[in-house]
C-alpha cells in the first residue's frame, strides 16, 4: 500500500493563457471614465485555469488530509469531535450567511436574537453573569479577558499590579496573551500529583499580582483538586482568576467555572461546541465573566430591550467601560450560529452526556494503555490523558516516532511534546463522538506500536509509510524560507 | 416508545458500551470519575431550553434566519469594510469538503499536505495580488491584521509611536487601540500638512480610505521612509484587480480584509485578514507561515515554518499570541482567486468601478445631493444628503432599500454608499429615484 503519485504542481504552474474558471456578466450601465492610467496596474499575475481543473485540484488537495470526517483524530487539547452537519447548514441559510454586519438593527433581529440567546447559554454553562461574543478565536478571547482584568484594576486606581501567574503546564497562548497586555509573566510549578503547587502559588501572590491564568481541567487532563483554594489565594492578594476554556468539554453540566471562583474565561466554540476547525480556523472565542467584569467586555455585546407592546427586541451595545473592539464587526457570527444550533440540539441532558462520555473514553484509554506507556500522573483523568513515551525513548524511539507510526494505521497522532512538563508527552483526547470499537482499535494499535518499539524500532523511525510525503525536512524549511510560488527560472 | 442512545446522535456509545467501559476502568459509576470536583460544586443545575431534534432545529433556525432582511433580495448599498461581491459556486463546494473543514492546524505535515499546500497557494496569490514579497497564512480579519501590523512596525523600528491618517476606518482604529494601548504604544493622527514625528514607528494608511477615496500611498510611503518609519497600508483586495498594488507603491507592511474575495458577508465574520510584508521583516511577522521543503525521499512537500516566532515555542516572547486563525476562509479566498484568475478579478473590479461611478453620477445630479469629496474612488463614495442620513435611511427602508452607512459625524449629512457588481442597473436607478423623491 502506498499513496498514488500525485500531480503536486501549484496553480500558477498549471496556468494556460486564456482559460477562465467562472463566467461573469456584461456591464449593464454606461461605461464611466477611468482614472489616470498611472494609478492602474499593468498586470495581475493570477492563474488561468478552468473550473473543472480548480475543483479537481482542491479535491485532490483535500484527499491528502486526515480530518475528523475521515479519520480518528485524538489530538489532545484540540477536542476533535464530530462536527454536526446541521450546524453548517444553519450557518449557510441566506438569512444568516448573506446579511451585512452594518444593516439597521431592525433588519437583523433574527441574528441578534440568536446571539443574545447564545450569550445566555454560555453564561449559564460557565456559571457566569455575562458573555460577549466578539472575540474571534481562543487566543483573542484570552487577550480580551486579560485586558478586562487589567482595565478592572486600573479602574480602581490599582496601578501596581504588573504580574500574571501562569502554571508551567499552560498553553503557550496564555503567557503570550499576558505579555500582549504588558504584563510580566511568572511561571508556577506543578506538584507531583499534577496539581498546581499551592505553596508556590501562595508565595507568588502579592500586591503586584494582577491575576492567574488557569486551564481547568489542566493540560495534563486533570481536575486540580485545590481549585477553590487556588482561586481564594489569588483573590486574597487582590488578583483575579482567568479561565482558559480550552478543556471545557470535560465539565459541561458537571462543574461551572464561575462557581469555583473564576472571574472571567473564554470558550473555544471550535472545541467544546463542535464548530469545524477548518485546518486552523475560523474559530471563535467568546468571553464569559462575573458581574464585576461585565462592564469591561469587548464591544459589542447584544442587549435585549423591552418593547412597549410587551415584546422584546435586540440591539448591539458597547459595555460601559469596554476594553474596546477586537475586530471590525461583531465576531465570527457564522461560528456562533453553529454553536447555537449545537447547544439547542443537545440541551442540558445532551451536554452532560457529552462530558460523561468524553471522560469515560479518556479513562478507558488510560486504563488499557497504562501498562504499555508510562503514565506520569497515575490518577483518573478527565477528558484527555497524557502518556509519556519515555520507556520507549530509553530504547531510542521517541514520542515523535510513535506519533508518525500511528499515521500508518490511519489514526491522527495525539498532541506531542505538550505539556512541556512531561517528557516525551503524548496527549490523547478521544472525545465523546468516538465509539468503543474505535477506541479499542486505537488501543490495539498503540500496544502493537509499543511492541514494535521494542522489537523492530526502525519501522517506527521510517514512519509514516503510506502518506503523500514521508517525514519532511523542517530544519531546511526554516533555514531557507521558500514561502511562495515563483516563476520557473530560465 | 423505544429509546435509542441516551440523548444525542453524536455520541455513539450506548448504555451497554458505557457499562463495559466503566468496568474496564474499574469504577462503579461515571460519578466516580468526576470525584475531583470539590463537594458542593458537582452537577450544578443547567438551565437551558429542552433539546430539539434535527427536524425541529431546522425549523427553528430557518424561522430565526427569516427575521433578517437579506441583501440581494432587497437592494443594499452598504460597505464600510464588508462588501457584497459575487461568490462562485465552486468556492462553497471546496470549503464544504470535510477533509478540509474538519482538519486541525497542520501540526502533522504528512497528513496535512492538503491544508498546507492550500496555505502555500494562499500566501503565493496574496503576494501576487498585493505585489508584496511575503505573506502569512492569514489573520482574524482586516482590522486585527492592521493592529498586528502596527505592533510589528514598532518591533521592527524599536519605536513606540503609531501615526495614522484620520481617514483610516474608525472601527480599525478602535481595534488598533485595543491592541496597542496596553503595551504603552502611542497612537496619533497625522495633522494635515504636518510632517511625521521623528519617533514614529509607522504611518498607517487605508486605501481606499474609510470614505472610499484612494490615497496617494506612494508619496505617503516616501514621507514615512524619510523619517525612518514604515509605511503600513490596509487595502481593498478587489480594487487591486485594476489599481496598483501596495507593493509597487512602497508599502513595507500591507494588509487587507479578505472577505470580498469569495467569502459570504455572514453578519461580519468569519473573515480573514491578509498580511504581507517585505522579506527583511519576515521574522517579525505574526501568525502561521507555510513553507516548501522536501521529504526524506526528496519529494516536495509543505510544513509550518519559522515557528520560533510563535507562542507555542516562544511563549511570552512570541511575536503574537495568535494560534487558530482563519485557514478555511483562506482556502475560500484562494479558490475564489483561482476561479477568477487574471481576467476575472480585473473584470469584477471594472464592473464594480463602472457601476459605482454610474451611481455616483446619477446621485450627484439630484437636487439637494452633493458629492463633497474629491479624489478617485473605487466602489464607495460619500454623498452629502439634504436631510439627516439616519432619517433618509429609514425612508429608504420603507421603500425596501437598505441605504448607505451614516457618516454624518464626519461629513455633514454624509452617507457612505457602496455599489458593487452585485447591484443591478435597476437597483441603482431605483436608489436614485428614491433619493430624489425623498428629497422633494
Amino acid at each position: 500500500m502506498s499513496f498514488p503519485v500525485l500531480d503536486r504542481r501549484l496553480l500558477m504552474d498549471r496556468s494556460v493563457s486564456g482559460r477562465v474558471g467562472v463566467s461573469l456578466p456584461p456591464l449593464d450601465v454606461p461605461e464611466q471614465p477611468l482614472p489616470d492610467a498611472a494609478m492602474l496596474r499593468d498586470d495581475l499575475p493570477l492563474p488561468e485555469v478552468s473550473q473543472g481543473e480548480v475543483v479537481r485540484y482542491f479535491t485532490t488537495l483535500s484527499q491528502m488530509n486526515f480530518s475528523v470526517d475521515t479519520n480518528y483524530y485524538p489530538l489532545g487539547s484540540c477536542t476533535m469531535k464530530y462536527n454536526p452537519k446541521i450546524n453548517d447548514e444553519a450557518a449557510q441559510l441566506p438569512g444568516f450567511a448573506r446579511i451585512h454586519p452594518l444593516q439597521p438593527e431592525s433588519t437583523v433581529q433574527g441574528a441578534l436574537k440568536l446571539a443574545h440567546s447564545l450569550q445566555g447559554f454560555l453564561a449559564e454553562i460557565s456559571g457566569m453573569d455575562a458573555a460577549g461574543l466578539a472575540t474571534m478565536a481562543g487566543a483573542q478571547g484570552e487577550l480580551a479577558g486579560m485586558l478586562m482584568i487589567r482595565a478592572y484594576h486600573l479602574s480602581r486606581n490599582d496601578t501596581g499590579r504588573r504580574t500574571v501567574l501562569v502554571p508551567d503546564s499552560a498553553h503557550g497562548t496564555n503567557p503570550a496573551s499576558a505579555a500582549m497586555c504588558g504584563y510580566r509573566v511568572m511561571s508556577i510549578p506543578s506538584d507531583s500529583q499534577g496539581n498546581m503547587d499551592l505553596e508556590a502559588l501562595r508565595n507568588a501572590c502579592n500586591s503586584e499580582t494582577a491575576g492567574l491564568m488557569l486551564t481547568l481541567p489542566n493540560t495534563l487532563g486533570l481536575f486540580d483538586v485545590n481549585i477553590t483554594e487556588i482561586c481564594r489565594a489569588v483573590h486574597e492578594a487582590g488578583g483575579l482568576v482567568y479561565g482558559d476554556g480550552a478543556n471545557m468539554n470535560a465539565l459541561l453540566g458537571h462543574a461551572k467555572l464561575g462557581h469555583l471562583g473564576f472571574d472571567v474565561l473564554h470558550i473555544n466554540l471550535h472545541k467544546t461546541f463542535s464548530t469545524p476547525h477548518g485546518g486552523g480556523g475560523p474559530g471563535s472565542g467568546p468571553v464569559c465573566c462575573n458581574a464585576k467584569l461585565a462592564p469591561f467586555l469587548t464591544a459589542p455585546i447584544v442587549e435585549s430591550v423591552a418593547e412597549p407592546d410587551g415584546g422584546e427586541s435586540f440591539r448591539l451595545a458597547t459595555p460601559e467601560m469596554s476594553i474596546g473592539k477586537a475586530g471590525a464587526f461583531h465576531g465570527n457570527f457564522g461560528m456562533l450560529v453553529r454553536a447555537y444550533t449545537y447547544i439547542r440540539g443537545l440541551g442540558a441532558p445532551g451536554l452532560r452526556e457529552i462530558s460523561e462520555s468524553a471522560v469515560i473514553g479518556a479513562n478507558y484509554v488510560l486504563s488499557a494503555l497504562r501498562d504499555h506507556y508510562h503514565l506520569p500522573y497515575d490518577r483518573p483523568c478527565m477528558h484527555e490523558v497524557v502518556f509519556s513515551a519515555r520507556t520507549q525513548k530509553a530504547r531510542g524511539v521517541s514520542a515523535l516516532d510513535v506519533a508518525k507510526r500511528l499515521i500508518d494505521y490511519g489514526i491522527h497522532p495525539p498532541t506531542m511534546y505538550f505539556p512541556l512538563i512531561v517528557e516525551e508527552a503524548l496527549m490523547v483526547e478521544p472525545t465523546e463522538t468516538e465509539s468503543r470499537e474505535t477506541l479499542d482499535n486505537f488501543i490495539e494499535v498503540m500496544k502493537e506500536i509499543a511492541r514494535q518499539a521494542e522489537e523492530e524500532p526502525q519501522v517506527l523511525k521510517d514512519a509514516p509509510h503510506y502518506t503523500p510525503n514521508s517525514r519532511l525536512d523542517e530544519a531546511r524549511a526554516a533555514r531557507r524560507p521558500d514561502l511562495r510560488w515563483r516563476p520557473a527560472e530560465g | 416508545m423505544s429509546q435509542g442512545s441516551p440523548f444525542s446522535p453524536y455520541v455513539p456509545n450506548t448504555e451497554d458500551d458505557r457499562r463495559v467501559m466503566l468496568r474496564a476502568v474499574g469504577v462503579e459509576s461515571v460519578e466516580e470519575l468526576f470525584a475531583d470536583i470539590p463537594e458542593g460544586f458537582g452537577r450544578p443545575t443547567l438551565d437551558l431550553p429542552a433539546p430539539l431534534s434535527e427536524l425541529e432545529l431546522r425549523r427553528e433556525l430557518q424561522a430565526l434566519s427569516e427575521l433578517n432582511l437579506v441583501p440581494g433580495r432587497v437592494p443594499c448599498f452598504l460597505g464600510g469594510g464588508a462588501y457584497d461581491h459575487f461568490v462562485p459556486s465552486v468556492v462553497n463546494h471546496v470549503i464544504s469538503r470535510g477533509e478540509l473543514s474538519t482538519a486541525y492546524t497542520p501540526y502533522q505535515p504528512e497528513v496535512s499536505q492538503g491544508t498546507l499546500q492550500a496555505i502555500f497557494e494562499f500566501q503565493s496569490m496574496v503576494c501576487q495580488l498585493l505585489g508584496m514579497e511575503v505573506a502569512n497564512s492569514g489573520m482574524y480579519d482586516g482590522a486585527s491584521a492592521l493592529a498586528e501590523a502596527a505592533l510589528m512596525a514598532c518591533r521592527v523600528t524599536g519605536r513606540e509611536r503609531i501615526v495614522y491618517l484620520d481617514t483610516v476606518s474608525p472601527a480599525y482604529l478602535s481595534v488598533m487601540r485595543t491592541y496597542t494601548e496596553p503595551q504603552g504604544l502611542a497612537m496619533a493622527p497625522l495633522a494635515q500638512g504636518a510632517s511625521l514625528p521623528e519617533d514614529a514607528a509607522c504611518l498607517v494608511v487605508h486605501s481606499p480610505n474609510f470614505f472610499g477615496c484612494i490615497e496617494d500611498v506612494e508619496s505617503l510611503a516616501r514621507q514615512a521612509h524619510e523619517s525612518g518609519a514604515l509605511l503600513v497600508a490596509s487595502v481593498d483586495p478587489v480594487s487591486l484587480g485594476m489599481f496598483r498594488p501596495p507593493g509597487e507603491l512602497g508599502a513595507d507592511i500591507a494588509v487587507a480584509e479578505g472577505q470580498a474575495l469569495g467569502v459570504s458577508l455572514s453578519f461580519g465574520g468569519p473573515y480573514v485578514g491578509l498580511f504581507t510584508c517585505k522579506t527583511e521583516y519576515l521574522r517579525q511577522m505574526p501568525g502561521r507561515i507555510a513553507g516548501r521543503t522536501v521529504d526524506t525521499q526528496d519529494r516536495v512537500g509543505y510544513v509550518l515554518t519559522l515557528q520560533t516566532r510563535e507562542q507555542h515555542i516562544r511563549r511570552e516572547r512570541a511575536t503574537s499570541n495568535i494560534c487558530t486563525s482563519e485557514a478555511l476562509v483562506g482556502t475560500a479566498v484562494v479558490t475564489y482567486l483561482a476561479c477568477m484568475g487574471r481576467a476575472g478579478l480585473r473584470r469584477i473590479a471594472e464592473l464594480t468601478y463602472h457601476k459605482a461611478h454610474y451611481a455616483a453620477s446619477l446621485i450627484g445630479r439630484i437636487a439637494g445631493y452633493e458629492l463633497p469629496l474629491d479624489g478617485t474612488f473605487f466602489q464607495e463614495f460619500v454623498v452629502s444628503c439634504p436631510i439627516d442620513p439616519a432619517e433618509l435611511n429609514r425612508r429608504l427602508l420603507d421603500r425596501g432599500i437598505i441605504g448607505g452607512l451614516d457618516v454624518s459625524d464626519r461629513v455633514r449629512n454624509g452617507m457612505l454608499l457602496c455599489v458593487t457588481e452585485m447591484n443591478t442597473r435597476e437597483e441603482i436607478e431605483a436608489l436614485a429615484t428614491a433619493l430624489e423623491e425623498i428629497a422633494r
